[in-house]
């Protein structure tokens, strides 16, 4: 009755509290996901959709709350805004244009 | 001719031939081919189901004529047989049950009006008559024809599972699809048992997963079993097959009483097998060594026979059924082997839930403690340790059961009080002499307190090793928390059940009260 077929257990170290055990890790945290910083430069598409308007061009400047885009997605127009100041260093999407999940649509310097 | 029969009245016999005949058609489920589709996928039919839970000739079927409610789209042009769903009573090891079990084959086992109204009847029945209530689930969902009255059938479902929880025990049975609401249901009750192969859950399936954000999955991988068993802790029991899954329930019947204001049925008294789990074997007194902690549950209890719930689930911390002289017992007790035994997310989660189980009906708690303290890392930061962390502190701090802690090796900080301390309200706290109850381990202690000593030492990888070794010395044993009383006892690990047996004996008229509230509020 085990959901995952067991062959003999890799033992790990573990460090907690400046201690070193020995002990075997679960499948789940091994599969954890390691932690990214955001990059509020680089914005990506949350959700895939249809790229309805571009409201900047690059090059340039733009305020931190400017909108960028309206990305269409589950009948929803997402308004897509910057949240730092800074100026557009590229525009990967046009109007019309399908995007799929995590698509890197514009970014600022 | 009889006098008290007319001519054109039908007799007892054709009237009860007539019976006969209605009940055939009801019990048909959706007809063959359909029966012929729910057995190629390896599922059986919903009475099958039932009739392998209960006991043999236990079960009595109610509400078999309903018919359903459905007036649109030409429902009312159809025949759905006992509008699918199949409720009755019945037993199960002889205790009393009250079950229903989804007919995938009756309309996919949609859930109309009708059909809810059987499961809510079925539920206050088992409420008024104070028993565990079991509930089967096989079902594509919401039956779209019935609109908003579907709706309102889980709705009466949800309710209904809350006012009963803590009240009668509440199964779910997961054997085919349960999804987009209907997963509340079983998510409200104590435990869920799911089939490899045969068990789907999710709120959301694949399809719309696809189409929404263009994500490929399969069902299995979505929500089957086995994802629900280890990955998310939904479900608290996982089999290979629909009959060892009947068997399960019916150990679980075994360990757990009827409601709340019982206790579960007290078995012969058995010795553990000594001669298989002896203590000198299965445990190292290196607190750093791993080992299977389910060993030493199994060198106390009764028989040696551990019925584990969540096995699969953040197998980090070690939960399940015992009985101690032949009384039914639930311990709890970190793993070292997997995870150093550390308290995590999903660990704390586990742990506080069956807690409150076992204060809910009356099951004393025995808790075993060797871990380091909480898993480091962002992602648990992020996932909300703390919050999570939280519940096993109010689950013992709440538990009014009788609580008795043996401290095996590390006890160390936080997680020293977490698990069932004194300062939690432990009955009885033991201690072995390999136990380390302390702030944090030696290592770790040392390098903070005598930071400047070490590096200020001419040779200061020598001076963090005599530290440490200090401090081992004087800190890493069970003799300064028993200095404080917040140990009642330093004992021979081989006196373990001894001493357990006395404290459960003792507190059998245990009663503590707290203060009077409409209810707390867990950190959910």
């Amino acid at each position: 009755m085990k959901p995952v077929k067991k062959e003999k257990p890799e033992i790990h170290k573990l460090t907690v509290l400046g201690e070193e055990y020995a002990t075997t890790f679960t499948r789940k945290y091994n599969n954890r996901k390691p932690y990214t910083p955001v990059d509020h430069k680089k914005i990506f598409s949350f959700i895939p959709g249809t790229i309805k308007n571009v409201f900047v061009v690059k090059g340039q400047d733009v305020q931190a709350g400017d909108k960028l885009l309206t990305l269409e997605a589950m009948k929803m127009d997402n308004e897509i805004l910057t949240t730092i100041s800074g100026k557009i260093k590229e525009v990967n999407v046009i109007p019309g244009q399908m995007v799929t999940k995590s698509e890197l649509l514009v970014e600022l310097f | 001719m009889n006098d008290i029969q007319s001519h054109d009245m039908k007799t007892l016999r054709q009237r009860t031939d007539e019976l006969r005949q209605r009940m055939k058609g009801a019990t048909q489920g959706g007809g063959e081919k359909a029966i012929e589709k729910q057995k190629a996928t390896g599922k059986m039919t919903a009475r099958e189901r039932i009739l392998a839970v209960l006991d043999s000739g236990s079960f009595h079927e109610y509400d078999l004529f309903v018919e359903h409610a459905g007036k649109d789209f030409d429902m009312d042009k159809k025949y759905l047989p006992g509008d699918g769903v199949v409720t009755g009573t019945g037993t199960i090891n002889g205790y009393p049950i009250c079950i229903y079990a989804q007919d995938f084959t009756v309309a996919g086992g949609s859930l109309g009006f009708m059909h809810a109204k059987k499961i809510t009847k079925i539920m206050d029945h088992a409420m008024k008559l104070k028993v565990p209530l079991i509930g089967i689930n096989d079902s594509g969902g919401a039956r779209i024809q019935e609109g908003v009255n579907s709706l309102a059938g889980y709705g009466e479902i949800f309710y209904r599972n809350t006012l009963a929880s803590g009240v009668i025990p509440q199964i779910s049975v997961i054997l085919g699809p349960c999804a987009g609401g209907a997963v509340y249901s079983p998510a409200l009750t104590d435990f869920v048992f799911v089939v490899d192969k045969i068990s789907k859950m999710f709120i959301t399936g694949p399809e719309v997963i696809k189409t929404v954000l263009g994500e490929d999955i399969s069902m299995e991988d979505l929500g089957g079993a086995q994802v629900h068993s280890e990955i998310t802790g939904n479900a608290h029991f996982f089999a290979e097959s629909e009959n060892e899954c009947f068997d399960q329930i019916k150990t679980l019947m075994s360990f757990i009483p009827w409601n709340n204001t019982k206790k579960a049925e007290a078995f012969p008294i058995k010795q553990p097998k000594n001669k298989v789990y002896k203590l000198s074997e299965i445990f190292p007194t290196d607190s750093k060594k791993p080992y299977d902690v389910r060993l030493i549950i199994k060198a106390i209890c009764d028989n040696s026979d551990f019925f584990e719930v969540h096995e699969h689930f953040a197998a980090n911390i070690v939960v399940g059924f015992a009985r101690m002289n032949g009384q039914s017992v639930g311990f709890v007790a970190n793993q070292p082997m997997v995870l150093a035994g550390v308290l995590d997310v999903d660990s704390s989660d586990k742990a506080g839930r069956f807690i409150r189980f076992c204060d809910a009906f009356n099951i004393p708690l025995i808790t075993l403690v060797d871990l380091p303290g909480y898993l480091p890392g962002i992602d648990q930061e992020h996932a909300g340790v703390i919050r999570h962390g939280a519940k096993v502190l109010y689950a013992y701090s709440e538990a009014t059961v009788p609580k008795i802690t043996v401290i095996l090796r590390k006890a160390y900080g936080g997680g020293y009080i977490a698990m069932c301390s004194a300062h939690l309200r432990a009955d009885f706290v033991l201690a072995w002499p390999t136990a380390e109850i302390a702030v944090m381990g030696p290592e770790g202690a040392a390098n903070i307190i005598f930071r400047n000593e070490i590096m200020n030492s001419p040779n200061p990888e020598e001076a963090r090793q005599k530290k440490i070794e200090e401090y081992k010395e004087k800190f890493a044993n069970p003799y300064v928390a028993a200095a404080y009383g917040y140990v009642d006892a330093v004992i021979e690990p081989l006196k373990t059940r001894e001493f357990i047996l006395h404290a459960i004996e003792i507190s059998a008229q245990k009663k503590e009260d707290r203060p009077i509230k409409k209810h707390g509020i867990p950190p959910f």
